[in-house]
């Protein structure tokens, strides 16, 4: 455990002392869903039924784009081969990466996203669904990225492959997630959509760490 | 905790044993996927009856029907053989999965090809964001994925390990994403066709298409079959006895 948490503080420190990678995802995020109402509409009521989607889409892209480098700087400087022959275990290893992770990423995207909703003329009851949608996904989101992150962390073009991998994957996540936020625009209740999207992060808690500790395994012995 | 397998277990372990029995199976599957799939041809093309309401455009499905039912098998089939190959680190399972990857890919395009063909006269169009028709096409995605894993390696075995893995997290996935999206096809537009309910089939048409079924199954084992030999001749080609075959041959 006290693995875990050292990992936790180690890549949030890195990542402090690197704020570019903290911020990067955040500025793709605000800048993709700028894109939307330059190319459909500017109208509000265009808008305000695409935003729930397009929120989302933004979501899962800019994490996407952040989990290419989730274990490159580790690999690459041995990290990760000392970690292997150490007796911590990598389990443990994936899982503080990923929680930090969605630390600097889906959970900074959660608290941005009010503004964006506000932007896209959500309206307001929604906006409460979007927050607690995003908190609940976001987190499957790394789990399953950092599968495919492990997988390909050894090859030279694994940017576009991780993408490949894991995009039909999030599927599950998207269509609870945006569906969440519908409900919410329409008032109707999300409790169900949050419960499934909690069950689905819990779910992945539980494996998706050991798929992670057996993907860096073999990038390793590659 | 040590489990015995039986003894055939351990010998398909063995890339040669594997390849001899294989080429044993192989002449009997080719005979019989020619005589299914001949017979299920003429059978639903010619002699079925029309239906009532589609006329003759329903005969698709005895093409489209298999094709979607083999596109799941051969993804299960992966699944199997890429556990076993990571619990018992056996190239054969391995190679087994990577042969069959492709074929499952194909089988899913031709259900999607065939479906959008049956669908333009059905329904006037050649695509719906209908849920057996959007989690097909994620399975097409799967497939891909799995695929461009395998030829992003240059070491063979790590790019199946590395497929392994990430076909036994897409089995995981694929009844979360076939409920998932059921429901979001359900909560979006309320049934506008329903796929679903297949209509009572009088036995003229569904006895055809099950002969259909089979022969394609007896495909699927021929192909799987005859691409793993060839990716176990390719792989094994420094090993004594594919130089002693390839001897034998020339």
């Amino acid at each position: 455990m006290s693995f875990f948490v050292h990992t936790l503080q180690r890549d949030l420190l890195l990542a402090f002392r690197n704020r570019n990678d903290i911020v990067n995802p955040l500025a793709f995020f605000v800048i993709v869903i700028a894109l939307f109402p330059l190319a459909v509409s500017p109208d509000a009521s265009v808008l305000s039924t695409i935003a729930p989607g397009i929120i989302w889409v933004a979501a899962l892209l800019a994490t996407l784009l952040s989990m290419d480098g989730l274990f490159k700087n580790d690999f690459d400087d041995g990290t990760l081969e000392q970690v292997l022959v150490s007796p911590q275990s990598l389990v443990l290893l994936a899982l503080g990466k990923v929680f930090s992770h969605w630390l600097m990423s889906g959970f900074l995207l959660a608290l941005l996203s009010p503004l964006l909703a506000v932007m896209l003329f959500l309206p307001t009851q929604a906006i409460l669904a979007l927050v607690s949608s995003l908190l609940l996904g976001t987190p499957t989101l790394s789990l399953i990225g950092a599968i495919g992150a492990g997988l390909t962390v050894g090859l030279r073009k694994g940017g576009v492959l991780i993408s490949l991998l894991v995009l039909p994957l999030y599927i599950p996540v998207l269509i609870f997630g945006a569906g969440a936020v519908q409900a919410g625009v329409m008032g109707m209740p999300i409790a169900g959509y949050l419960a499934l999207l909690g069950a689905i992060m819990v779910f992945s808690l539980m494996f998706a760490p050991f798929a992670v500790a057996a993907a860096l395994k073999l990038s390793i012995r590659n | 905790m040590k489990i015995n397998m039986p003894r055939w277990f351990y010998q398909l372990a063995s890339p040669k044993w594997s390849y001899d029995f294989m080429g044993i199976l192989l002449p009997w599957f080719a005979t019989a996927a020619l005589l299914l799939l001949g017979v299920g041809f003429v059978w639903g093309l010619v002699f079925a009856p029309p239906d009532y309401q589609q006329g003759n455009s329903y005969r698709i499905i005895f093409i489209h029907v298999p094709s979607a039912i083999l596109a799941q098998s051969c993804f299960m089939l992966m699944a199997v053989a890429s556990g076993i190959g990571l619990v018992w680190k056996m190239k054969v399972a391995h190679i087994v999965a990577k042969s069959a990857a492709p074929i499952g890919a194909s089988m899913t395009i031709i259900a999607l090809a065939t479906g959008a063909i049956w669908g333009k006269p059905t329904w006037g169009a050649w695509w719906v964001w209908d849920a057996r028709l959007t989690s097909m096409l994620i399975l097409l995605f799967l497939y891909v994925g799995i695929i461009a894993l395998y030829s992003a390696f240059s070491n063979k075995s790590s790019g199946e390990q590395a497929a392994a893995i990430l076909t036994l997290v897409g089995l995981v996935n694929i009844p979360i994403i076939k409920y998932s999206v059921e429901w979001w096809n359900t909560l979006h537009q309320p049934a506008t066709f329903t796929l679903t309910k297949k209509p009572a089939m009088p036995p003229e048409m569904w006895l055809p298409l099950l002969v259909m079924v089979l022969g394609y199954y007896c495909f699927f084992a021929f192909l799987l079959m005859a691409r793993t030999r060839l990716e176990l001749l390719e792989r094994e080609n420094k090993s004594s006895w594919v130089i002693a075959l390839i001897n034998e041959k020339i």
